[in-house]
């Protein structure tokens, strides 16, 4: 880094560089929104292991008749959003901490981003159907 | 994407073999990183036997000794042998932390000294610390006060100075700062651990008018939260401090007055 080529040609302060663009001032959101989800999926995720467990062996009708149930419809819905929510955010940290170069960081943030919402959209359809279209 | 490929000169070769005089019984081999910009070669570890009857008990004392009996060219940063400069900081036997406080004696087999992690190296076990020194600038590390100076000290009371017990002793060796692998990865932004503590022990200072301004200023997904709580920092930290909690204390405090 001291006499690289790419050094020699950076002349400014290295405490203008660490200064940089200033702080964003909004690094707390998301930190506390990844440990609001967890906190919420710790029970949704216990409540549906233990469902999951309870339904061995059963078939697919009593299956989508459990999931049909207005309270077991809901709390899938709500561990399937705080699931997909919690997910993307901790994925969007990882490639953060990562991946250094700027092309793939943004496709690889996006790719996170989009199937986080399509996949946990269609998951939430699918939800959906089963309990209100049977 | 993630860099696979080493950067130049990061192999590190073997290096030369210094043996011990006649007659020494009690020898202990120690293994020191070498680099010299001059020479354009890559890095090597050189062996040194030092005789640990005539040594004494800290790896610095075998540095010393080293320097001046059979390489003058080894060079590295000390000062004070006692553990309050924060010069002598290496990475000894993989563990960050201060030649001159750590005894020979607790290293089992041969003594490997490494320059400090992840950091640019000037020379053998010289790294190049200007980074963290600007972040440390960067922090502005004094005393911010808008009430008009008194004619004596700002008091505190016993209560408020004792909030700032397990900060101000941090001596800046940069142990911690260069064992966190989110500064490895991150170290252009994030500001690391030593730094973290230090912004925290002007946030805890009851004489500091200045903390919603420093709570602003690291209010940041990459100038605080690149901490993921690995905890390198605290257990390699050499004056047993615990920067983590420093962290930690400054996120509740960002919680706190949202």
């Amino acid at each position: 880094m001291i006499n690289t080529p790419q050094e020699q040609r950076i002349l400014q302060s290295k405490l203008g560089r660490v200064r940089g663009l200033g702080s964003t001032r909004e690094g707390v959101h998301h930190w506390w929104a990844q440990r609001m989800s967890a906190v919420a999926l710790l029970p949704l995720a216990l409540w549906f292991v233990f469902s999951v467990i309870s339904l061995t062996g059963s078939d697919y009708a009593s299956f989508t008749a459990w999931a049909g149930e207005f309270g077991n419809s809901v709390f899938l819905v709500l561990l399937v959003v705080t699931m997909f929510h919690h997910a993307q955010l901790g994925l969007q940290v990882v490639i953060e901490d990562y991946v250094h170069s700027e092309i793939w960081k943004v496709g690889l943030l996006l790719f996170v981003k989009y199937g986080s919402v399509v996949f946990g959209f269609s998951a939430i359809f699918a939800i959906l159907k089963i309990s209100i279209a049977g | 994407m993630v860099e696979f490929s080493l950067p130049a000169n990061s192999k590190v070769v073997e290096g030369k073999y210094v043996k011990a005089p006649e007659g020494a019984t009690n020898i202990r081999k120690f293994k020191i990183y070498r680099f010299d910009p001059d020479t354009g070669e890559n890095p090597r570890l050189d062996t040194f036997e030092v005789d640990l009857d005539k040594c004494g008990p800290m790896i610095l004392d075998a540095m010393v000794k080293i320097k001046n009996e059979m390489d003058s060219t080894l060079t590295f940063r000390r000062s004070c042998r006692e553990g309050v400069c924060g010069s002598c900081s290496f990475n000894i036997d993989g563990t960050n932390t201060l030649a001159c406080t750590k005894p020979i004696s607790e290293i089992r087999g041969d003594v490997k000294i490494y320059p400090l992690p992840h950091m640019p190296v000037i020379k053998d076990l010289v790294p190049d610390l200007s980074v963290p020194y600007a972040q440390y600038a960067s922090i502005e590390p004094w005393l911010k006060s808008d009430t008009p100076a008194p004619t004596a000290e700002r008091l505190q009371s016993v209560e408020e100075r004792e909030r700032l017990d397990g900060m101000w002793e941090c001596i800046l060796c940069f142990c911690c700062q260069t064992s966190c692998p989110s500064y490895w990865w991150n170290g252009d932004r994030y500001l690391g651990p030593a730094i973290l503590l230090q912004a925290y022990r002007w946030i805890a200072d009851s004489r500091d008018e200045a903390k919603g301004e420093r709570l602003d200023n690291l209010d940041d997904p990459f100038r605080l939260y690149r901490c993921h709580t690995i905890m390198n920092c605290t257990n390699t930290c050499p004056k047993h401090l615990n920067p983590g909690k420093a962290i930690g204390e400054i996120k509740h405090l960002l919680l706190k007055r949202r």
